[in-house]
């Protein structure tokens, strides 16, 4: 039997978070980045978005969101780099700090909703 | 093995044939840095492949949200003047327009690697990328609901 | 319209040139006629030397792909009409060596072809005297798509990881691979698992979907590796929840 590949997994995590990706950032993004700073949709009050915060379904939602994402970006970097760049033989250093940065990323995102009272 | 015997042109006379012993040279083009230049095709690809870069962008803004969320009523509306800024509009409209594209290309190949069936027959392309979409609009309906009520 | 064409043909002699040039010719542009016409009346009529391959001249072989104004194609399929006034570029089909001319070494691909297994693979098999497999036209409708590859290789000349990567096992073979994996009559889906689930093989695709854009039989490739992604993800998965039920 071949030597166990993580190909699939990482595939998998790839899949989960574009998904993820697809579906939930362009509201986040067009709500948080430009209608709520311009102005354009009335403001939620802060101890609303506080509350929502604190809500446990939101944590779980923003970690899986978070998590995914950033698994999902990595992926796809480090095959724009094979591509892009054709420095497939650099490739140890491109996994390491691709999916490096999703787990750093990851684990930044557990200990700030962890510190959430 | 393959006896090969040089061609020996008029004019070519004065140049020495470049055969390997045994086969003709093969020609083999390197592929240029810039290929993905070469067709529209490549370059919508490689855009395609860079929205993973907004993608990443947007869980570091989410993450700054939070930060500034925890730290109180003033900590959260610095994050709000900061996002205001023409510097971070700038970006998270271009950051938006990527995330945007990547979903629309997301769906669009969603049914070529998927194969549902229903009742032993095959549904068909559009149903599956309507359902996407229209998932994808459910999904927006409810955040923004979830976020702006009071 | 004009009766003439030119094509631009790439020309490599090994023996006398270390790089490839272009030489321009003259064909009749007739209202029926397609590349490689233009090309058989340029090697009888105009230039005997012209090397190039081509077999049935009705898009079943695949012999005669190469890549015109920049698209690979096969030239038994391409009307010169559609390029008039010209000038028609003709090259080799790209991201393979030059032999010479417009002829391409391909065994490489050969040699590809042969190690996904692109046979029906028994474990048991069925005694002469138990008759036929029987399929219905549901599993045939299951790996059809995929059985219409003619080896052209057009995929592989528009596959961008391929033209980067030449060990890439590339879309032709993987939907090769895929048409006897759904074939309701194979059981040999794991043996190929094993060798398409490298580096090399299904996950170096990244879905650019160049492969099927070129195909001119429709097999649709793309999906044919997502697909097979999607299943080599699930066996990986239930190997490590399930790990008595791979073997």
């Amino acid at each position: 039997m071949a030597k166990k590949s993580m190909e699939p997994f990482l595939w998998t995590l790839f899949s989960a978070g574009g998904v993820l990706a697809a579906l939930l950032i362009p509201i986040h993004l067009f709500l948080f980045g430009l209608a709520l700073p311009l102005g354009w949709l009335p403001q939620p009050s802060y101890e609303h978005l506080f509350a929502l915060l604190r809500h446990p379904v939101t944590q779980v939602y923003l970690f899986l969101l978070c998590t995914l994402a950033l698994f999902h970006a990595a992926h796809r970097f480090r095959y724009t780099l094979y591509d892009g760049l054709q420095i497939k033989h650099l490739n140890e250093v491109i996994n390491v700090l691709c999916y490096g940065g999703a787990i750093v990323g990851s684990v930044l995102t557990i200990y700030l909703l962890w510190q959430v009272p | 093995m393959v006896q090969v015997f040089p061609y020996a042109v008029g004019d070519a006379m004065s140049q020495t044939p470049i055969y390997t012993e045994y086969h003709p040279r093969w020609y083999r083009r390197r592929t240029s840095t810039y290929w993905w230049l070469r067709r529209p095709s490549y370059l919508v690809f490689i855009l395609r492949e860079l929205s993973s870069l907004f993608v990443a962008w947007f869980v570091v803004f989410t993450l700054l949200q939070i930060h500034a969320l925890k730290e109180g009523p003033d900590g959260y509306q610095r994050f709000l003047d900061w996002s205001k800024s023409p510097l971070v509009l700038i970006g998270n409209s271009i950051a938006l327009f990527f995330v945007v594209f990547h979903a629309f290309t997301w769906f669009q190949l969603a049914p070529q690697a998927m194969v549902v069936r229903l009742r032993g027959k095959r549904v068909g392309a559009a149903w599956i990328a309507g359902a996407n979409y229209a998932a994808w609009a459910l999904a927006s309906v409810l955040v923004a609901w979830i976020v702006l009520r009071e | 319209m004009a009766d003439t064409i030119t094509l631009r043909v790439t020309r490599y002699r090994p023996e006398r040139e270390t790089e490839p040039t272009f030489q321009e010719y003259q064909a009749p542009c007739r209202k029926d006629w397609v590349v490689l016409d233009a090309l058989n009346y340029i090697k009888d009529k105009v230039d005997g030397t012209l090397s190039f391959r081509w077999s049935c001249r009705m898009g079943i072989c695949g012999s005669c792909g190469m890549t015109v104004n920049g698209e690979p194609k096969l030239t038994c399929a391409t009307f010169l009409t559609d390029y008039a006034p010209g000038p028609v570029r003709v090259e080799p089909l790209r991201n393979f060596p030059i032999v010479r001319d417009l002829v391409i070494e391909m065994s490489a691909f050969m040699h590809k072809l042969v190690q996904v297994k692109p046979w029906i693979i028994r474990v048991d098999e069925k005694p002469l005297s138990a008759g036929e497999y029987l399929q219905t036209p549901e599993e045939l409708d299951e790996y059809k798509q995929f059985s219409m590859c003619i080896n052209c290789m057009l995929c592989y000349s528009a596959c961008p990881v391929y033209g980067l990567d030449p060990h890439f096992i590339g879309p032709a073979a993987i939907a090769l691979a895929q048409r006897y994996n759904l074939d309701s009559r194979d059981q040999g889906a794991r043996e190929r698992l094993d060798l398409l689930s490298d580096r090399t093989g299904i996950w170096g695709c990244t879905f650019v979907g160049e492969c099927t854009k070129a195909c001119p039989k429709n097999v649709d490739p793309a999906a044919a590796i997502q697909r097979y992604k999607l299943r080599a993800a699930l066996e990986w998965f239930k190997s490590f929840l399930m790990p008595w039920g791979t073997r």
